[in-house]
């Protein structure tokens, strides 16, 4: 079952064709990875999926086409993102973030049950739940930016460079929760540069070019893949 | 000693107002970094839509609380209802286009209420509705506890405690800062932004007619032009504390109305105006973010 399929998509900011006919899919239960250089468009193609940017071509949830569905009509149709940069909210406090995932729901005692979930997840974010979130250090806003996507129980989950500028053994820590919500039944789209970490935890991966999909795999396979290993895992 | 804290208390008064105005400019700016230049000529409908709903219900030449109450509905609606349509027939068009466009709309908006209100109102000062006695309430340690100032401050302040809950305590208040930090964000979260938007005019703009109601009731003549100066100065105390930051918008209109107050008190009320201006020159050279403003805002 497709949980999630990407037909074609194109995407221009102004004259720049960021975006040149992407076409992917996840699987219902699957971490599927799309890794690139810098400026390949990952980040672009999470921002179409969310409805940010306009694009052309399809965007299929569980079937169904988001064309016309606006951004935040998104969000309980079960999609839910972790964006570039983590983008907490830094003025509201760690609660207020997540309450803010929850946005959307109404349902006091399943919101209950997700947000203690996150805190089993994420014993930190408990312990700073009444801090400010711009006072947080970069691990933990990532680990808090993860909780409030999860806050709106998606059904599928995008995450956007959650190593992003994260020491290694955080970097470890997130993709084990990663890897953790996954086996709990979660789908995940993840976008990483880090291509080594993204691959290992993946079931398969695509990688994007200048706009356009070059390669498709096993996440494996692709750690072995030759091309691979020269142009993303350094050699 | 008496003088000075009668001065103060007239200060606190005339600051109270200003901060009525101010949240409007600061609050628009927090979300859409738009100066909304038009909010002045809001408050100045505010002040006519209370003048007419007074003299409608035959309640012009009956002063008391009801009469406040009663005129104070009557602006706020006019004024929120006027935001919104201003918010959606000239601002919403124009969200993806560059800033100085929806600028150059806001100071186009602004000149055709005044026109408009010229047209419509006549050019002519309009004498405002008696809304409340001016009496004095009492007296203590010499200093004379008035009618007028008193409702000022109290009307002020429970405006200022209902923003506050809110702002802070409700889920509502929760997505208007979330919006105004990271507007993309909060939709991918599921705040209707545009709903977001269209409320914060609604509730700047209701409390510009707060602001109205309260000036007709102290200095009771009103005209077209009359929000060109007050909103000038609101504005003034907006970008004093901080333009975007709420707390800096009552601060900043509290050190406006208190400093213009001794400035009258103890200088020559020549100076008046020249303050306000002054103070924004002086700020804006040694801290240009304001006094509670944050240098550069981040932005993801
Ligand atoms: N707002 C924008 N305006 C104009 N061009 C943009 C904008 N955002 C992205 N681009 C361009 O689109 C292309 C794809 O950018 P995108 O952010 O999707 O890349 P990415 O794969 O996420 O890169 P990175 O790994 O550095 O995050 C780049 O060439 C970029 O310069
Ligand atoms: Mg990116």
């Amino acid at each position: 079952m497709k949980a999630l399929e990407v037909q074609d998509l194109n995407v221009f900011y102004g004259s720049i064709h960021a975006l040149k006919g992407i076409s992917f899919h996840v699987n219902q239960g699957e971490i599927v990875s799309l890794i690139g250089a810098n400026g390949a468009g990952k980040t672009t193609t999470l921002r179409a999926i969310s409805g940010i940017v306009e694009s052309t071509g399809q965007i299929l949830l569980h079937g169904k086409t988001l064309k016309n569905v606006k951004t935040c009509e998104r969000v309980s149709l079960g999609l839910a993102q972790s964006p570039e940069g983590r983008g907490v909210f830094p003025n509201l406090t760690v609660m207020e973030n997540l309450q803010m995932g929850a946005y959307s729901r109404s349902d006091k005692n399943e919101i209950q049950k997700n947000l203690e979930h996150c805190f089993i997840l994420f014993p930190r974010m408990k312990e700073r739940q009444k801090q400010l979130a711009g006072t947080l250090s970069g691990g933990e806003q990532q680990m808090l930016a993860i909780s409030r996507a999860l806050m709106s129980a998606p059904k599928v989950l995008l995450l956007d460079e959650p190593s992003l500028g994260l020491a290694p053994l955080i970097v470890a820590q997130i993709f084990e929760i990663i890897k953790k919500v996954n086996q709990e039944g979660m789908t995940v789209l993840l976008v990483e540069q880090n291509a080594r970490m993204a691959l290992k935890i993946s079931h398969r991966a695509y990688v994007i070019e200048t706009g356009k999909v070059t390669l498709e795999g096993k996440g494996e396979d692709l750690l072995n893949n030759d091309e691979v290993r020269r142009s993303y895992l350094g050699g | 000693m008496q003088d000075f804290i009668q001065h103060l208390i007239n200060g606190i008064s005339l600051g109270s107002i200003y901060a009525l105005i101010a949240l409007g400019y600061t609050m628009v700016f927090g979300i859409l970094q738009l100066i909304n230049f038009a909010h002045s000529d809001v408050y100045m409908i505010g002040a006519f839509a209370a003048y007419y709903a007074a003299r409608t219900l035959g309640i012009d030449k009956n002063p008391g609380v009801s009469t406040l109450v009663i005129l104070l509905i009557a602006a706020m609606a006019a004024c929120s209802l006027l935001g919104f349509t201003i918010e959606r027939l000239a601002y919403r068009p124009l969200r993806k286009a560059p800033k100085l466009n929806i600028l150059i709309t806001a100071i186009g908006v602004s000149l055709f209420l005044q026109y408009s209100g010229q047209v419509v109102f006549g050019a002519d000062p309009k004498v405002f509705p008696a809304v409340l006695e001016d009496s004095v309430l009492f007296t203590l340690l010499g200093v004379e506890f008035k009618s007028l100032d008193l409702a000022v401050l109290f009307v002020t302040l429970v405006m200022m405690v209902l923003l506050h809950l809110l702002i802070y305590h409700t889920k509502l208040g929760r997505a208007m800062r979330a919006v105004s930090t990271n507007m993309n964000v909060a939709a991918m979260m599921g705040v209707n932004t545009d709903r977001i938007i269209s409320f914060t005019f609604v509730v700047g703009s209701a409390l510009a007619g707060v602001g109205s109601v309260l000036v007709g009731m102290k200095y009771p003549k009103i005209d077209p032009l009359m929000g060109m100066m007050i909103g000038l100065k609101a504005f003034v105390a907006a970008v004093l504390g901080g333009i975007g930051n709420i707390a800096g918008a009552v601060l900043g209109a509290l050190i406006m109305g208190l400093s213009e107050e001794m400035v009258v008190g103890y200088l020559s009320s020549t100076y008046r105006d020249a303050l306000a201006f002054g103070i924004l020159i002086v700020i804006l050279i040694f801290r240009p973010a304001g006094l509670l403003g944050k240098g550069g805002v981040e932005k993801v």
